[in-house]
Protein backbone atom coordinates (compact mmCIF):
# COMPACT_ATOMS: atom_id res chain seq x y z
CA UNK A 1 0.00 0.00 0.00
CA UNK A 2 0.95 3.44 -0.67
CA UNK A 3 2.91 5.75 2.01
CA UNK A 4 0.14 7.55 3.48
CA UNK A 5 0.81 11.74 4.27
CA UNK A 6 -1.68 13.83 6.55
CA UNK A 7 -1.56 17.43 7.22
CA UNK A 8 -1.83 19.15 10.30
CA UNK A 9 -4.76 21.47 10.50
CA UNK A 10 -5.17 24.72 11.92
CA UNK A 11 -8.09 26.89 12.48
CA UNK A 12 -8.95 29.35 9.58
CA UNK A 13 -7.37 26.96 7.40
CA UNK A 14 -8.99 26.05 3.74
CA UNK A 15 -9.18 22.64 2.82
CA UNK A 16 -10.34 21.25 -0.63
CA UNK A 17 -11.13 17.54 -0.14
CA UNK A 18 -10.41 15.37 -3.29
CA UNK A 19 -11.92 11.94 -4.08
CA UNK A 20 -10.62 9.88 -6.88
CA UNK A 21 -11.38 6.57 -8.54
CA UNK A 22 -8.32 5.42 -6.25
CA UNK A 23 -8.86 7.11 -2.84
CA UNK A 24 -9.34 10.55 -0.76
CA UNK A 25 -6.72 13.31 -0.61
CA UNK A 26 -7.29 16.38 1.61
CA UNK A 27 -5.67 19.42 0.52
CA UNK A 28 -4.88 22.19 3.33
CA UNK A 29 -3.81 25.66 3.06
CA UNK A 30 -3.91 29.17 4.99
CA UNK A 31 -6.91 31.64 4.08
CA UNK A 32 -4.31 33.50 1.18
CA UNK A 33 -4.26 29.78 -0.89
CA UNK A 34 -1.17 30.54 -2.36
CA UNK A 35 0.72 26.66 -0.82
CA UNK A 36 -1.12 23.65 -0.50
CA UNK A 37 -0.31 20.74 1.51
CA UNK A 38 -1.33 17.39 0.00
CA UNK A 39 -2.90 14.38 2.42
CA UNK A 40 -3.57 10.92 1.33
CA UNK A 41 -4.20 8.71 -0.76
CA UNK A 42 -6.94 7.68 2.50
CA UNK A 43 -8.41 4.32 1.18
CA UNK A 44 -6.05 3.13 -1.43
CA UNK A 45 -7.85 1.53 -4.45
CA UNK A 46 -11.35 2.62 -3.15
CA UNK A 47 -13.50 4.94 -5.35
CA UNK A 48 -14.67 7.91 -3.17
CA UNK A 49 -17.47 9.66 -4.83
CA UNK A 50 -18.33 11.78 -2.29
CA UNK A 51 -16.44 13.82 0.70
CA UNK A 52 -17.87 16.06 2.60
CA UNK A 53 -17.07 18.33 6.38
CA UNK A 54 -19.63 18.44 9.07
CA UNK A 55 -18.19 21.08 11.22
CA UNK A 56 -21.70 22.02 13.40
CA UNK A 57 -22.42 21.32 16.86
CA UNK A 58 -18.36 21.38 17.43
CA UNK A 59 -17.34 18.61 15.59
CA UNK A 60 -14.79 18.62 13.05
CA UNK A 61 -16.13 15.32 11.07
CA UNK A 62 -14.72 14.34 7.79
CA UNK A 63 -17.12 11.61 5.82
CA UNK A 64 -16.17 9.74 3.15
CA UNK A 65 -18.49 6.96 0.37
CA UNK A 66 -16.03 4.55 0.11
CA UNK A 67 -16.81 2.59 -2.88
CA UNK A 68 -15.17 -0.90 -3.40
CA UNK A 69 -15.66 -3.41 -6.66
CA UNK A 70 -14.92 -6.30 -4.30
CA UNK A 71 -17.15 -5.22 -0.47
CA UNK A 72 -19.72 -2.74 -1.59
CA UNK A 73 -20.42 0.81 -0.74
CA UNK A 74 -20.16 2.53 3.05
CA UNK A 75 -19.95 5.40 4.91
CA UNK A 76 -16.36 6.58 7.24
CA UNK A 77 -15.34 9.47 9.30
CA UNK A 78 -12.53 11.16 10.68
CA UNK A 79 -12.19 13.31 13.75
CA UNK A 80 -9.07 14.23 13.16
CA UNK A 81 -8.68 15.49 9.78
CA UNK A 82 -7.98 12.06 7.91
CA UNK A 83 -5.39 10.43 10.33
CA UNK A 84 -7.68 7.70 11.22
CA UNK A 85 -11.25 6.88 9.97
CA UNK A 86 -13.69 4.33 10.97
CA UNK A 87 -14.14 1.07 9.36
CA UNK A 88 -17.66 0.19 10.82
CA UNK A 89 -18.72 -3.68 11.80
CA UNK A 90 -21.96 -3.16 9.61
CA UNK A 91 -22.85 -0.39 7.30
CA UNK A 92 -25.26 1.88 8.14
CA UNK A 93 -26.64 2.84 4.63
CA UNK A 94 -28.54 0.00 3.92
CA UNK A 95 -32.19 -0.36 2.30
CA UNK A 96 -34.70 -1.79 4.18
CA UNK A 97 -35.41 -5.33 3.60
CA UNK A 98 -39.26 -4.88 2.16
CA UNK A 99 -37.65 -3.06 -0.93
CA UNK A 100 -35.94 -5.49 -2.09
CA UNK A 101 -33.24 -3.61 -3.18
CA UNK A 102 -29.26 -3.62 -2.24
CA UNK A 103 -27.16 -0.50 -2.28
CA UNK A 104 -24.82 0.01 -5.46
CA UNK A 105 -23.09 2.89 -4.69
CA UNK A 106 -22.79 6.13 -2.50
CA UNK A 107 -22.41 9.31 -4.52
CA UNK A 108 -23.67 12.39 -2.04
CA UNK A 109 -23.11 13.21 1.17
CA UNK A 110 -25.01 16.80 2.26
CA UNK A 111 -24.89 18.08 5.59
CA UNK A 112 -29.16 19.27 6.76
CA UNK A 113 -30.06 23.13 6.59
CA UNK A 114 -29.83 25.49 9.22
CA UNK A 115 -31.58 24.48 12.56
CA UNK A 116 -31.09 20.36 11.52
CA UNK A 117 -28.40 20.69 12.85
CA UNK A 118 -27.44 16.88 13.53
CA UNK A 119 -29.27 15.89 9.91
CA UNK A 120 -27.30 15.08 7.06
CA UNK A 121 -28.64 13.32 3.88
CA UNK A 122 -27.14 10.78 1.39
CA UNK A 123 -27.65 10.50 -2.22
CA UNK A 124 -27.42 6.67 -3.61
CA UNK A 125 -27.60 3.77 -6.37
CA UNK A 126 -29.88 2.78 -7.33
CA UNK A 127 -31.83 6.55 -6.94
CA UNK A 128 -32.87 6.89 -3.09
CA UNK A 129 -32.47 9.21 -0.30
CA UNK A 130 -30.56 8.29 3.04
CA UNK A 131 -31.41 10.89 5.74
CA UNK A 132 -29.65 10.92 9.33
CA UNK A 133 -30.92 13.01 12.39
CA UNK A 134 -28.10 11.51 14.52
CA UNK A 135 -25.25 13.01 13.15
CA UNK A 136 -24.61 10.03 10.89
CA UNK A 137 -24.68 7.40 13.34
CA UNK A 138 -27.54 5.78 11.76
CA UNK A 139 -29.59 6.09 8.42
CA UNK A 140 -33.04 5.61 7.41
CA UNK A 141 -34.25 5.79 3.60
CA UNK A 142 -36.61 8.44 2.65
CA UNK A 143 -39.53 6.13 2.07
CA UNK A 144 -41.52 8.79 0.51
CA UNK A 145 -39.08 9.31 -2.89
CA UNK A 146 -38.49 5.88 -2.57
CA UNK A 147 -42.36 4.97 -2.88
CA UNK A 148 -42.51 7.69 -5.87
CA UNK A 149 -44.53 6.34 -9.08
CA UNK A 150 -42.16 7.52 -10.99
CA UNK A 151 -39.31 5.01 -9.64
CA UNK A 152 -40.08 2.28 -11.83
CA UNK A 153 -39.22 4.43 -14.95
CA UNK A 154 -36.53 6.07 -13.71
CA UNK A 155 -33.21 4.92 -16.54
CA UNK A 156 -29.50 4.75 -15.75
CA UNK A 157 -27.07 7.56 -16.77
CA UNK A 158 -23.70 6.72 -18.02
CA UNK A 159 -22.85 6.49 -14.33
CA UNK A 160 -25.71 4.42 -13.44
CA UNK A 161 -29.57 5.35 -12.18
CA UNK A 162 -28.11 7.88 -9.23
CA UNK A 163 -29.41 10.23 -6.71
CA UNK A 164 -26.39 12.40 -6.93
CA UNK A 165 -27.34 16.49 -6.08
CA UNK A 166 -28.97 16.59 -2.53
CA UNK A 167 -29.70 20.51 -2.21
CA UNK A 168 -31.70 21.42 1.70
CA UNK A 169 -33.33 24.80 1.29
CA UNK A 170 -31.04 26.75 3.79
CA UNK A 171 -33.47 27.95 5.86
CA UNK A 172 -37.17 25.54 5.41
CA UNK A 173 -36.38 22.31 6.70
CA UNK A 174 -39.22 20.83 4.98
CA UNK A 175 -37.71 21.81 1.30
CA UNK A 176 -35.54 19.39 -0.03
CA UNK A 177 -34.14 19.42 -4.13
CA UNK A 178 -32.92 16.26 -5.42
CA UNK A 179 -30.92 15.27 -9.12
CA UNK A 180 -31.34 12.18 -10.18
CA UNK A 181 -30.04 10.80 -13.57
CA UNK A 182 -31.93 9.68 -15.05
CA UNK A 183 -35.71 10.65 -13.22
CA UNK A 184 -35.14 14.47 -13.19
CA UNK A 185 -35.21 16.99 -10.57
CA UNK A 186 -37.64 16.61 -7.66
CA UNK A 187 -38.23 18.40 -4.92
CA UNK A 188 -39.99 18.02 -1.11
CA UNK A 189 -42.25 20.83 0.57
CA UNK A 190 -43.17 18.73 3.69
CA UNK A 191 -39.87 17.07 4.71
CA UNK A 192 -39.68 14.64 2.75
CA UNK A 193 -43.43 12.51 2.77
CA UNK A 194 -43.90 13.72 -0.50
CA UNK A 195 -42.12 14.49 -4.02
CA UNK A 196 -42.86 16.27 -7.06
CA UNK A 197 -40.89 16.14 -10.55
CA UNK A 198 -40.01 20.02 -11.39
CA UNK A 199 -38.60 19.56 -14.60
CA UNK A 200 -40.85 22.26 -16.64
CA UNK A 201 -38.87 23.76 -19.98
CA UNK A 202 -35.85 21.14 -19.37
CA UNK A 203 -35.07 19.05 -22.47
CA UNK A 204 -34.66 15.29 -22.53
CA UNK A 205 -32.74 15.47 -26.37
CA UNK A 206 -32.29 11.43 -26.10
CA UNK A 207 -36.38 11.65 -26.61
CA UNK A 208 -37.96 11.70 -29.76
CA UNK A 209 -39.05 15.32 -30.77
CA UNK A 210 -42.50 15.07 -29.87
CA UNK A 211 -41.22 14.04 -26.12
CA UNK A 212 -38.39 16.13 -25.70
CA UNK A 213 -39.84 17.81 -22.47
CA UNK A 214 -41.27 15.66 -20.23
CA UNK A 215 -42.63 15.75 -17.12
CA UNK A 216 -39.83 13.93 -15.72
CA UNK A 217 -36.70 11.44 -17.05
CA UNK A 218 -34.51 13.84 -17.83
CA UNK A 219 -30.65 13.39 -17.04
CA UNK A 220 -29.93 16.27 -14.77
CA UNK A 221 -26.16 16.64 -14.20
CA UNK A 222 -25.79 19.13 -11.55
CA UNK A 223 -28.07 21.53 -9.51
CA UNK A 224 -27.02 24.58 -7.80
CA UNK A 225 -28.22 27.26 -6.10
CA UNK A 226 -27.02 30.63 -3.62
CA UNK A 227 -28.57 30.06 -0.05
CA UNK A 228 -29.52 33.95 0.27
CA UNK A 229 -31.70 33.62 -3.11
CA UNK A 230 -32.91 29.83 -2.84
CA UNK A 231 -35.76 29.85 -5.07
CA UNK A 232 -33.12 30.85 -8.24
CA UNK A 233 -31.70 27.78 -8.91
CA UNK A 234 -29.11 26.66 -11.81
CA UNK A 235 -29.18 23.51 -13.65
CA UNK A 236 -26.69 21.83 -15.54
CA UNK A 237 -28.52 18.92 -18.03
CA UNK A 238 -27.04 16.30 -20.27
CA UNK A 239 -27.72 18.95 -23.07
CA UNK A 240 -29.44 22.40 -21.96
CA UNK A 241 -28.38 24.66 -19.18
CA UNK A 242 -30.98 26.43 -17.08
CA UNK A 243 -32.36 28.73 -14.61
CA UNK A 244 -35.18 28.65 -12.46
CA UNK A 245 -36.54 31.86 -10.94
CA UNK A 246 -39.46 30.12 -8.68
CA UNK A 247 -37.74 26.68 -6.65
CA UNK A 248 -37.48 24.73 -9.88
CA UNK A 249 -41.06 24.48 -10.61
CA UNK A 250 -40.05 25.99 -14.13
CA UNK A 251 -36.64 26.59 -16.04
CA UNK A 252 -35.65 29.22 -18.92
CA UNK A 253 -32.42 28.68 -20.91
CA UNK A 254 -29.58 30.17 -20.25
CA UNK A 255 -26.83 28.70 -23.05
CA UNK A 256 -26.11 31.83 -24.29
CA UNK A 257 -22.46 32.23 -25.53
CA UNK A 258 -21.44 29.27 -24.50
CA UNK A 259 -19.75 26.72 -26.91
CA UNK A 260 -21.82 23.40 -25.59
CA UNK A 261 -24.57 23.18 -23.20
CA UNK A 262 -23.73 19.80 -22.33
CA UNK A 263 -21.70 19.43 -19.59
CA UNK A 264 -21.64 17.62 -15.80
CA UNK A 265 -19.92 20.30 -13.08
CA UNK A 266 -21.76 23.60 -12.01
CA UNK A 267 -20.97 25.41 -8.88
CA UNK A 268 -22.62 28.42 -7.32
CA UNK A 269 -20.42 31.58 -6.04
CA UNK A 270 -20.77 31.64 -2.44
CA UNK A 271 -20.34 35.68 -2.16
CA UNK A 272 -22.43 36.24 -5.05
CA UNK A 273 -25.82 34.91 -5.67
CA UNK A 274 -25.99 35.59 -10.14
CA UNK A 275 -22.36 34.14 -10.31
CA UNK A 276 -22.17 30.71 -11.02
CA UNK A 277 -19.42 28.95 -13.27
CA UNK A 278 -19.48 25.67 -15.25
CA UNK A 279 -17.35 23.72 -17.30
CA UNK A 280 -18.60 22.61 -20.93
CA UNK A 281 -18.21 19.46 -22.25
CA UNK A 282 -18.28 18.83 -26.25
CA UNK A 283 -20.94 16.20 -26.60
CA UNK A 284 -22.30 13.35 -24.99
CA UNK A 285 -20.29 11.01 -27.56
CA UNK A 286 -17.07 12.93 -27.18
CA UNK A 287 -17.18 14.17 -23.27
CA UNK A 288 -14.29 16.23 -23.10
CA UNK A 289 -13.45 19.77 -23.46
CA UNK A 290 -14.42 21.67 -26.61
CA UNK A 291 -11.54 22.82 -29.14
CA UNK A 292 -9.06 21.37 -26.86
CA UNK A 293 -9.25 24.30 -24.23
CA UNK A 294 -10.13 23.79 -21.06
CA UNK A 295 -12.09 26.93 -19.96
CA UNK A 296 -14.14 27.82 -16.92
CA UNK A 297 -17.06 29.48 -18.01
CA UNK A 298 -18.42 32.35 -15.47
CA UNK A 299 -21.76 34.07 -16.03
CA UNK A 300 -21.88 37.17 -13.03
CA UNK A 301 -25.63 38.08 -14.43
CA UNK A 302 -27.56 34.71 -13.34
CA UNK A 303 -26.78 33.59 -17.24
CA UNK A 304 -27.65 36.04 -19.03
CA UNK A 305 -24.43 36.22 -20.75
CA UNK A 306 -21.39 33.92 -19.95
CA UNK A 307 -17.31 34.70 -20.49
CA UNK A 308 -14.57 32.04 -20.53
CA UNK A 309 -11.95 31.78 -17.72
CA UNK A 310 -8.94 30.85 -19.09
CA UNK A 311 -5.60 32.08 -17.46
CA UNK A 312 -3.25 29.36 -16.31
CA UNK A 313 -5.18 26.63 -18.24
CA UNK A 314 -4.13 24.68 -20.75
CA UNK A 315 -5.69 25.86 -24.45
CA UNK A 316 -4.30 23.36 -26.39
CA UNK A 317 -4.41 19.70 -27.11
CA UNK A 318 -6.56 19.78 -23.31
CA UNK A 319 -9.29 17.13 -24.15
CA UNK A 320 -10.15 16.91 -20.47
CA UNK A 321 -13.44 16.03 -18.73
CA UNK A 322 -14.49 17.23 -15.31
CA UNK A 323 -16.89 15.27 -13.59
CA UNK A 324 -20.66 16.58 -12.10
CA UNK A 325 -18.74 17.03 -8.35
CA UNK A 326 -15.33 17.92 -10.09
CA UNK A 327 -16.01 21.54 -9.46
CA UNK A 328 -16.37 23.66 -6.29
CA UNK A 329 -16.15 26.99 -4.30
CA UNK A 330 -14.58 28.04 -1.50
CA UNK A 331 -16.29 30.46 1.15
CA UNK A 332 -12.95 32.85 1.58
CA UNK A 333 -12.58 36.52 0.12
CA UNK A 334 -12.07 36.62 -3.04
CA UNK A 335 -14.17 33.11 -3.99
CA UNK A 336 -11.61 30.39 -4.24
CA UNK A 337 -12.21 27.64 -7.27
CA UNK A 338 -11.29 24.09 -7.66
CA UNK A 339 -11.53 21.73 -10.35
CA UNK A 340 -10.15 18.46 -10.77
CA UNK A 341 -10.00 16.26 -14.34
CA UNK A 342 -10.28 12.99 -15.11
CA UNK A 343 -6.37 12.90 -16.23
CA UNK A 344 -5.86 13.91 -12.13
CA UNK A 345 -5.06 17.34 -12.52
CA UNK A 346 -6.45 19.56 -9.52
CA UNK A 347 -6.73 23.09 -11.10
CA UNK A 348 -7.21 26.01 -8.51
CA UNK A 349 -8.05 29.33 -8.15
CA UNK A 350 -7.70 32.03 -5.64
CA UNK A 351 -9.31 34.52 -7.61
CA UNK A 352 -12.84 33.73 -8.47
CA UNK A 353 -11.28 31.92 -11.64
CA UNK A 354 -9.71 35.15 -12.91
CA UNK A 355 -6.16 33.21 -13.01
CA UNK A 356 -5.68 29.48 -12.18
CA UNK A 357 -2.83 27.32 -11.09
CA UNK A 358 -2.17 23.27 -11.23
CA UNK A 359 -2.40 22.36 -7.47
CA UNK A 360 -1.55 18.91 -8.04
CA UNK A 361 -1.23 17.35 -11.49
CA UNK A 362 -1.09 13.48 -11.03
CA UNK A 363 -3.44 12.26 -9.15
CA UNK A 364 -5.51 9.25 -9.95
CA UNK A 365 -8.82 10.50 -11.96
CA UNK A 366 -11.08 12.94 -9.76
CA UNK A 367 -14.63 12.25 -9.32
CA UNK A 368 -15.01 14.71 -6.31
CA UNK A 369 -13.97 17.91 -5.14
CA UNK A 370 -15.49 19.70 -2.30
CA UNK A 371 -14.37 22.64 0.04
CA UNK A 372 -13.95 23.17 3.55
CA UNK A 373 -12.98 26.07 5.91
CA UNK A 374 -12.33 24.87 9.42
CA UNK B 1 -16.23 -29.60 11.85
CA UNK B 2 -16.89 -27.00 8.79
CA UNK B 3 -13.71 -24.27 8.33
CA UNK B 4 -13.83 -21.12 6.57
CA UNK B 5 -10.56 -19.29 4.98
CA UNK B 6 -10.15 -15.99 4.67
CA UNK B 7 -7.54 -13.41 3.85
CA UNK B 8 -6.24 -9.80 3.37
CA UNK B 9 -8.20 -7.04 4.23
CA UNK B 10 -10.80 -9.58 5.35
CA UNK B 11 -8.91 -10.87 8.25
CA UNK B 12 -9.42 -7.01 9.79
CA UNK B 13 -12.29 -8.41 10.68
CA UNK B 14 -11.24 -11.73 11.98
CA UNK B 15 -9.16 -9.77 14.59
CA UNK B 16 -6.85 -11.57 12.26
CA UNK B 17 -7.42 -14.98 12.35
CA UNK B 18 -7.34 -16.65 8.55
CA UNK B 19 -9.29 -19.73 9.34
CA UNK B 20 -12.17 -20.04 11.39
CA UNK B 21 -13.38 -23.35 12.66
CA UNK B 22 -17.28 -23.53 12.80
CA UNK B 23 -19.45 -25.93 15.17
CA UNK B 24 -22.27 -27.68 15.07
CA UNK B 25 -23.66 -29.15 11.72
CA UNK B 26 -24.93 -26.41 9.00
CA UNK B 27 -25.91 -28.03 5.76
CA UNK B 28 -25.37 -25.62 3.37
CA UNK B 29 -23.47 -22.42 2.84
CA UNK B 30 -25.58 -20.12 3.95
CA UNK B 31 -26.41 -21.80 7.09
CA UNK B 32 -22.40 -21.93 7.41
CA UNK B 33 -21.78 -18.39 6.56
CA UNK B 34 -24.91 -17.04 8.96
CA UNK B 35 -22.89 -18.72 11.72
CA UNK B 36 -19.77 -16.53 10.81
CA UNK B 37 -21.33 -13.82 10.20
CA UNK B 38 -22.04 -13.97 14.08
CA UNK B 39 -18.85 -14.86 15.23
CA UNK B 40 -17.47 -11.82 13.22
CA UNK B 41 -20.11 -9.70 12.51
CA UNK B 42 -17.67 -7.14 10.59
CA UNK B 43 -17.78 -10.22 7.74
CA UNK B 44 -21.49 -9.77 6.85
CA UNK B 45 -22.06 -6.82 4.95
CA UNK B 46 -18.46 -6.86 3.02
CA UNK B 47 -19.34 -10.27 1.90
CA UNK B 48 -22.71 -10.08 0.92
CA UNK B 49 -25.47 -7.28 0.00
CA UNK B 50 -28.01 -6.67 2.89
CA UNK B 51 -30.33 -8.46 0.70
CA UNK B 52 -27.96 -12.23 1.24
CA UNK B 53 -26.74 -11.99 -2.30
CA UNK B 54 -23.32 -12.65 -2.31
CA UNK B 55 -21.06 -9.40 -4.02
CA UNK B 56 -20.44 -9.83 -7.48
CA UNK B 57 -16.79 -9.60 -7.24
CA UNK B 58 -16.39 -12.11 -4.57
CA UNK B 59 -16.01 -15.55 -4.68
CA UNK B 60 -16.92 -18.55 -2.23
CA UNK B 61 -15.55 -21.58 -2.93
CA UNK B 62 -16.33 -24.79 -1.01
CA UNK B 63 -13.17 -26.70 -1.32
CA UNK B 64 -12.02 -26.44 -4.81
CA UNK B 65 -15.56 -25.65 -6.23
CA UNK B 66 -17.42 -22.13 -6.78
CA UNK B 67 -20.47 -22.03 -5.61
CA UNK B 68 -21.62 -20.03 -8.06
CA UNK B 69 -21.11 -23.47 -10.22
CA UNK B 70 -22.50 -25.77 -7.71
CA UNK B 71 -26.00 -24.54 -6.07
CA UNK B 72 -24.79 -20.78 -4.80
CA UNK B 73 -25.47 -20.15 -1.23
CA UNK B 74 -27.57 -23.43 -1.39
CA UNK B 75 -24.51 -25.50 -2.13
CA UNK B 76 -24.78 -27.76 0.99
CA UNK B 77 -21.73 -28.69 2.92
CA UNK B 78 -20.97 -31.62 5.21
CA UNK B 79 -18.26 -32.38 7.95
CA UNK B 80 -14.34 -31.56 6.88
CA UNK B 81 -15.69 -29.06 3.92
CA UNK B 82 -13.46 -25.94 3.73
CA UNK B 83 -14.85 -22.99 2.75
CA UNK B 84 -13.12 -20.39 0.97
CA UNK B 85 -13.62 -16.46 0.79
CA UNK B 86 -11.76 -14.15 -1.90
CA UNK B 87 -12.18 -11.38 -3.75
CA UNK B 88 -12.35 -12.11 -7.72
CA UNK B 89 -9.94 -11.47 -10.29
CA UNK B 90 -11.72 -8.73 -11.89
CA UNK B 91 -10.45 -6.27 -14.84
CA UNK B 92 -7.52 -7.63 -16.79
Amino acid sequence: MPVQHHVDVRSGDQLVLVGTTKGAFILRANPRRTEWAVAGPYFPGRAIYALALDNRRGRHRLWAAVNSPYWGSYLSSSDDYGRTWTEPAAYTVKFPEATETALKQIWQIVPGAAGQDDTLYCGVEPAALFRSDDAGESWSLVQGLFDHPHRPKWMPGGGGLCLHTILPHPSDPRRVHVAISSGGHYRTDDGGATWAARNAGVRAQFLPPENRYPEFGQCVHKLASHPSAPHRMFLQNHWGLYRSDDHGDSWTDIANGVPSDFGFAMVSDPNHADTVYIIPIESDEFRCTPEGKLRVYKTTNGGASWAPLTRGLPQEQAFETVLRDGLAADRQTPTGLYFGTRTGALYGSADAGDSWTEIAGRLPPVVCVKTATV
Amino acid sequence: MITVHVSGFLTDFTSGERTIALGGSPGNVSEALEQLWTRHVGLRDRVVTERGQVRPHVGIFVNADHIRHRDELHTPVQDGDEITILPAISGG
